[in-house]
């Protein structure tokens, strides 16, 4: 049923690192990546990037892999490629780590948009809609995923613009509410955990330092003042090189 | 609609107040107690492989459904209320346990004269000292006399703590601010993360009082009185907003569900919505006879002897509105009591600052950290003051996720987008921290609860409609806690600090915690309040309501362990004299 996929183009070696989509440069890591510091880096060496598939099923993207297939459920490929790019400018990859791209984070709002949130259902949804104080929060009548079908209208070929250019656009939208909602997504599929289809191989919580859920931090809660403390970021789904072993 | 076979006592809400009702007459009565609760069934186990901070944190997952329900909000009555769409600034809970199963656990006292303060206030600095539009009341109880309950429910719930004060004693390390207790708290005070205890060394430096916070979180293996054992906590950090996966942190399912489950004479109806408290008004002894609810479209009637109503502060108000039990108050006249007196609590973070070295913040319990009790209402001294009463100052380790934290930067990174924020936010993802600080809210004749003319719930029911702004002497006491949280912060070495923006009207976008109070409130006569001190109902003396609803008005103390302890009251009162002889339990 998932007829809709985002395809990279046959790329040559060369420009990989900046059009694959998703994935982390796995036969050539930048060196802006600090190998030492991101698991990902032998993770790769090991083999390639894990994606948490869309229906929990992991999915290992090989160094030989030239062509990803993600099934879409809720936008459009060239939908995609846009909140792609749109995201790699919110959080984008450079000298501070890997980006919203590389983490998976179009995957994350894919689904999210598909979910009960894309359509309000948790929302009180009750006519009339009127505009009040702006202390009394959102009272539009669009739902999320309307929010991102017609803000992507905006956004047509926003995919092939330049970084500067991009961030011009991005610019111009900053106080709407689809970009809040994009700068609120591209957080929550950056951070949350693996199985809700972001943080791919939990490239986020390396970048923070954060473990994830772990069962006791009795030993340890009251000790490593002023240190950085950071045991092995462990999902619920477990860590996704134990998976795969 | 099917009427049902009688139960001796019907309760509405199966969160903390109302389970404690039923565990205290399940297990000390015959009596038959029917639990009525809307939510779905919930237990320890079910929070295995919950630690998920998008479903818990971000979507509030254990929240109630603001799809089926929800309030409408207004600052004042020249504006037209709308809905809060979606959750804002308290997160109603739903469910077995209520939102007592996702709570943080602080289980603070209130100070003494939080009972009386109008009383106090007018004593000490004359009645021009308050607002002239303030509503302010005593209780109609005091201290002293809620002090034995408090002592038991602390033992129930097996909090970790230090006294300050044991039976007139100052003890240092404790707070020395807080009112006398007859003992020792259960358990020693929670292990203290770094961040808090910066707070507690640099306090200390500044000549104020830190102690560590109150907990109802256990500290180590414990068995209560009712022989309910649970475990330690493992400072997992995933604690407020979500279930204790090992029931460490007490939780209606962990601490009273195991004595009910015993008792076959308790039962609890999962995904009961109550829609009407029914009572009869003919002749003097106006009596309510039972309530309807609906559950999966069936319309049913039960019928009852004793009606609880424990369904939380909006709800409580909403129910009493909706029945037509009592008189709505009328804010212009003055009449009517129903809904008067809502307030929240000056709750928010006067500071975000920033540390060279990390803080570790993932680690950390619901409840663990360190308060000053310097700032609290009865330890100012006003005189000098541009307003009255006051708070605590906490530095809280409740155990921080990235989604709900991730982002702060210092103010010099202007865009919060791209490069340069994503490397300021990394950097300082596990350097900053928050003081919380959390005062009184004065109850005042313009911020009141009625029912909304346009919005209705998922049953066509009208919606509950909150009239409610801060008034100069809340912008004051905002002001000064954020004075006093920078001078702390800079004494705890932080390295740069954005204060909160001054204080303006309530916004109902931002969390500021779930201590709503008031609607059903307390006093001495029924002129000016809903229930004697007892918690009954002026009128209807067979219906008693449970909760923050009963509050006159909020004070500096989170409201869980009072409203536990007046509850524990209201039972006793129940089981040893209103069910030998029913009928009113005070006199106005």
């Amino acid at each position: 049923m998932d007829e809709t996929f985002i395809t990279s183009i046959q790329l040559s070696a060369d420009e990989r690192a900046e059009k694959q989509p998703f994935a982390v440069p796995l036969d050539q890591s930048p060196q802006q990546m600090h190998r030492r510091q991101f698991l990902v880096i032998s993770a790769a060496v090991a083999g390639g990037v894990l994606f948490c598939g869309l229906d929990g099923s992991t999915q290992r993207v090989s160094p030989e892999d030239r062509v990803l297939h993600i099934p879409l459920h809720f936008f459009e490929a060239a939908e995609a490629a846009v909140v792609m790019a749109t995201v790699a400018r919110i959080f984008p990859a450079d000298e501070s780590g890997p980006g919203a791209k590389e983490g998976g984070v179009v995957i994350y709002i894919d689904r999210l948009l598909y979910g009960p949130y894309g359509s309000d259902r948790h929302r009180y949804t009750q006519p009339p809609f009127e505009t009040g104080v702006p202390e009394v929060g959102y009272q539009g009548k669009a739902t999320p995923a309307e929010i991102y079908r017609e803000g992507l209208k905006g956004l047509a070929g926003f995919d092939s613009l330049s970084p500067a250019e991009q961030d011009q656009a991005l610019t111009q939208i900053e106080s709407s509410v689809f970009f809040s909602l994009l700068r609120q997504h591209t957080i929550e599929g950056m951070f949350c955990d693996p199985i809700h289809g972001g943080n791919v191989d939990m490239l986020g919580w390396q970048l923070l330092g954060f473990p994830g859920p772990r069962m006791s931090n009795y030993e340890d809660v009251d000790r490593h003042f002023g240190v950085a403390f950071r045991p092995d970021p462990v999902g619920l789904g477990g860590h996704p090189r134990e998976k795969e072993e | 609609m099917k009427t049902l076979p009688r139960a001796d006592v019907v309760v509405i809400g199966g969160g903390w107040t109302g389970l404690l009702m039923a565990k205290e007459l399940g297990s000390r009565t015959a009596a038959s107690v029917v639990v009525l609760e809307r939510g779905a069934p919930r237990k320890t186990t079910d929070y295995f492989s919950r630690m998920d901070e998008l479903e818990n944190y971000v979507r509030l997952r254990m929240m109630q459904d603001f799809s089926s329900e929800t309030v409408t909000f207004r600052h004042n009555d020249r504006q037209k209320a709308l809905p809060l769409r979606q959750a804002g600034p308290f997160l109603p809970g739903v469910g077995t346990g209520g939102a007592g199963e996702h709570w943080g656990a602080v289980c603070d006292r209130m100070s003494p004269d939080s009972f009386e303060v109008l009383s106090k206030t007018v004593e000490k600095y004359g009645s021009k000292k308050l607002p002239e539009d303030h509503a302010i009341q005593d209780w109609g109880i005091t201290y002293d006399e809620i002090e034995p309950f408090y002592s038991r429910v602390e033992k129930l719930i097996g909090a970790s703590g230090q006294a300050g004060n044991i039976n007139g004693k100052k003890i240092d390390g404790g707070n020395v601010f807080e009112g006398w207790r007859s003992s020792e708290y259960p358990l020693p005070p929670t292990k203290i993360p770094y961040f808090s205890a910066l707070f507690d060394d640099a306090t200390k430096r500044l000549g104020y009082h830190p102690y560590p916070s109150p907990a109802a979180t256990l500290i180590a293996p414990y068995v209560n009185p009712d022989g309910v054992a649970r475990p330690g906590c493992t400072y997992c950090g995933f604690c407020e907003r979500y279930g204790c996966m090992i029931g460490a942190k007490a939780q209606p399912t962990n601490t009273l569900m195991p004595v009910i489950e015993k008792h076959k004479n308790v039962s609890i109806r999962n995904g009961a919505w109550v829609r009407r408290i029914v009572f009869d008004k003919t002749g003097r002894n106006a009596r309510s006879t039972g309530v309807t609810y609906i559950d999966s479209g069936q319309e049913f009637f039960q019928p009852a002897d004793v009606v609880v109503l424990a369904s939380w502060t909006l709800n409580n108000t909403r129910l009493l509105l909706l029945s037509g039990v009592g008189e709505p108050y009328n804010p212009s006249t003055g009449a009517g009591t129903v809904g008067r007196n809502l307030t929240h609590q000056v709750s928010f973070s006067p500071v975000l600052a920033f540390f060279e070295k990390p803080l570790n913040r993932f680690m950390g319990s619901g409840a663990a950290g360190v308060l000053i009790g310097d700032f609290s209402g009865h330890v100012l001294d006003h005189t000098e003051l541009p307003f009255v009463r006051g708070g605590t100052l906490q530095a809280p380790s409740h155990g921080y996720g990235p989604l709900g934290n991730f982002g702060a930067v210092p103010k010099s990174v202007e865009k919060k987008w791209g490069s340069a924020w994503k490397k300021a936010a990394i950097h300082n993802y596990d350097r900053a921290g928050r003081l919380a600080f959390q005062g009184e809210h004065l109850a005042y004749k313009g911020n009141f609860m009625d029912l909304d003319p346009t919005y209705t719930d998922r049953n066509g029911d009208p919606l509950l409609r909150m009239t409610l702004d801060w008034r100069d002497n809340e912008l004051r006491m905002a002001d000064f806690a954020i004075a006093k949280s920078i001078e702390i912060v800079r004494a705890m070495g932080a390295t740069d600090f954005t204060p909160s923006r001054a204080w303006g009207s309530y916004d109902a976008r931002v969390y500021q915690s779930s201590h709503l109070q008031g609607g059903t409130i307390m006093g001495k006569s029924p002129e000016t309040s809903v229930v004697n001190p007892y918690l009954q109902h002026w009128q209807l003396s067979n219906l008693f309501i449970l909760g923050g609803s009963t509050f006159p008005q909020s004070s500096s103390a989170r409201p869980t362990l009072a409203m536990l302890a007046l509850t524990c009251r209201t039972a006793d009162a129940i089981v040893d004299r209103y069910l030998k002889a029913p009928g009113p339990l005070a006199g106005s």
